[in-house]
């Protein structure tokens, strides 16, 4: 029951929510300079030839009246024609989605991985040096933004040690026969080994630079968290029980301290998905956010407006799944 | 005199150098009940904590022994401490509502360890957990083995850790002041238990308390410690008849008891504070020699 209504509650605050970004981007990439159609159209091209294409794609009705009826069309599916690119813009934002899902998800992978080593790391030896090169490591890697520190891999692993492809993502020739946009997934369920180390290849040097700086904010959350865990009453009971600091911290502290830590990786995460957009740039990876910049400086409106609800609605599903996973994991939470 | 427990000359200091224990020594007999009383801020939890090997990280032992089933545990290496003190020993906590795992259920936290360090199979812990739960009066036991701490009482909680500090048939059991986290009608009832506990079990128990009225009930002897120094180690009956100490006779004098009224309580006086202050100064001037 109050389940049910907590679930009711959401997906309204979700709706209004996409209603509401929906809105303030369509106005806004209307007020900016900028008219799509003289740039789609060749340098002959006469006043009547934009004022028809205008007219062909609503330009020449009120805001309102256009939001209107893209609305109705989203209700219906339908997020409009891109301009540049002359297809449906539902299909184009779909078709690149699985590139950016898979390369963040591969991020957050990196990231959890590196932040949750650093963070054991630290609280074991803490007080040490060890714990100090943590906590300097940490402060470095936050001090450069991901796309400097996707400038800093180009340099190490694509000129000085040219290990990893630096743009794309997948080499042409294994470029084939893949039922769905998710290379990674389906290359993996299908055992097609060459296939997967190709496309991590590719997507290593995007999903480092992405990771790095979430890696240190875990290994800074996480750190704190599980040493003021360890003084609690519970651990130090664990200690007279014979067990040693390892298990004492991955054991009995870690799925504790796991959960301050755990919302705010979650807001964390939605701007690491965020970075794609330039990340995506600098790696020519083919992404969702590769396109929205060709969107941008296309003025394809309503591709951007397809992009941006998109993104919106990865977000709250995201705080979504972070929700979920903060019940499963807190006991006193499961049971209310 | 030598027991279970043995605890020789132990120091222990902050970074600092300030002492927190100076010189401690006592004894814990086999199957009997020692009292740990003193002010707050004694010391008391700290020998408990050097014993077990918890101490906070600020603090260092110094110099000294600590004789658990003969063997000085600050001669061993920190492994193989652990696993002699998780052989040998448990604890009673202070505050059950901090002393479990939130996010584990019940059982594992019972059952967990017989398997891990003391190679149980699992069949044999669950069993001997169901057994305890039962043994410390706790209605229907499979259901709480199945709860989370949260859902569970104080009371509740306590007798569960009781249960689980008895799981592995320890030679010895520290208590912390393990009522003073509950209200006064449950503080009672668990005293009762531990005491009923430790007697069926033969189990030493070391008891650390503030009162003297709860001391008089459960020990066979007991430490009197101030500023980290142990006043006076003697047999309970002794103690009460004949304390050597004057701030043990001013503590006894503050203790209601039958003949002693509540009325007539006297604060511990300022000469004899004063007194015990000179005892702890030159105990450390003798020290730093
Ligand atoms: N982590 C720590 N760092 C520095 N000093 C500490 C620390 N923990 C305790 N102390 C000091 O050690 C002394 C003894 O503390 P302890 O907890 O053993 O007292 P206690 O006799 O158990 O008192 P209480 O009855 O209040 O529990 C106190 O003076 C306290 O200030
Ligand atoms: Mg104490």
């Amino acid at each position: 029951m109050t389940l049910l209504r907590k679930f009711l509650l959401r997906l309204i605050t979700t709706a209004v929510t996409l209603f509401g970004v929906a809105v303030i981007v369509f106005i806004v990439i209307r007020v900016v300079p900028g008219n799509p159609i003289a740039m789609m159209l060749p340098p002959g091209a006469t006043d009547a030839d934009i004022a028809r294409l205008q007219a062909q794609y609503g330009f020449d009705k009120s805001i309102f009246e256009q939001f209107l009826i893209w609305l109705g069309g989203v209700m219906q599916g339908d997020f409009g024609q891109s301009i540049s690119l002359r297809q449906p813009v539902s299909s184009l934002v779909l078709g690149r989605l699985p590139a950016t899902l898979e390369l963040s998800v591969v991020a957050l992978m990196i990231a959890v991985v590196m932040g949750g080593a650093l963070a054991l790391l630290g609280t074991l030896y803490r007080g040490t040096r060890t714990e100090g090169a943590v906590d300097i490591s940490a402060g470095m890697a936050l001090s450069i933004p991901d796309f400097l520190w996707g400038l800093v891999l180009i340099l190490l692993f694509g000129v000085l040690w040219p290990v990893f492809h630096i743009s794309g993502r997948i080499s042409p020739a294994l470029n084939t026969d893949f039922a769905t946009n998710f290379y990674l997934f389906e290359a993996i369920l299908r055992l097609k080994f060459d296939v997967v180390a190709d496309l991590i290849a590719h997507m290593f040097m995007p999903a480092l630079a992405l990771a790095i700086p979430l890696a240190a904010i875990i290994a800074q959350l996480l750190k704190q968290s599980l040493k003021e865990t360890m003084h609690l009453d519970y651990v130090t009971l664990a200690r007279t029980k014979g067990y040693n600091e390892n298990h004492i911290i991955t054991r009995e502290a870690l799925p504790n301290a796991i959960l301050p830590t755990l919302t705010l990786v979650g807001v964390q995460f939605t701007f690491l998905i965020g970075g794609t957009v330039i990340i995506e740039r600098l790696f020519s990876y083919e992404g969702l956010g590769n396109m929205a910049i060709d969107a941008v400086i296309n003025r394809d409106l309503p591709l951007i407006q397809g992009i941006v609800i998109l993104f919106a609605l990865l977000f709250t599903l995201v705080n979504l799944v972070v929700d979920m996973l903060y019940a499963v994991l807190n006991p006193r939470l499961r049971h209310a | 005199m030598s027991g279970y427990l043995s605890v020789r000359n132990l120091t222990v200091a902050l970074q600092t150098g300030e002492p927190i224990l100076r010189s401690v020594s006592l004894n814990v007999a086999a199957g009997q009940v020692h009292g740990l009383v003193g002010e707050s801020g004694a010391g008391k939890s700290m020998i408990g904590k050097a014993v077990l090997g918890t101490l906070p990280r600020a603090l260092h032992v110094i110099s000294g022994e600590i004789w658990l089933d003969g063997v000085d545990l600050l001669k061993l290496s920190p492994a193989a401490r652990r696993k002699q003190i998780g052989a040998t020993a448990a604890l009673i906590p202070q505050d059950p509502l901090t002393a479990l795992n939130p996010s584990k259920r019940i059982g594992p936290q019972i059952t967990r360890r017989l398997v891990d360090i003391l190679g149980w199979s699992k069949q044999n812990a669950q069993a001997r957990a169901l057994e305890l739960l039962d043994e410390v009066h706790i209605p229907n036991p499979e259901r709480v083995m199945r709860s989370y701490p949260h859902e569970l009482s104080g009371g509740m909680r306590q007798r569960i850790l009781i249960a689980s500090a008895f799981a592995a048939e320890p030679k010895l059991i520290i208590a912390d002041e393990p009522t003073t986290a509950l209200d006064v009608t449950v503080q009672k009832q668990i005293l009762r238990l531990i005491a009923e506990m430790q007697s069926h079990h033969g189990t030493a128990l070391l008891f650390v308390t503030h009162d003297l009225g709860v001391v008089s009930k459960v020990c066979d002897s007991l430490s009197v410690l101030y500023a980290g120094k142990v006043l006076e180690e003697a047999r309970m009956h002794r103690f009460f008849m004949h304390p050597v100490h004057p701030y043990s006779a001013a503590l006894l004098a503050a203790t209601p008891t039958y003949t002693n009224p509540i009325d007539s309580l006297l604060p511990v006086s300022e000469t004899v504070i004063e007194a015990v202050e000179q005892e702890v100064l030159e105990h450390d001037i003798r020290a730093s020699r």
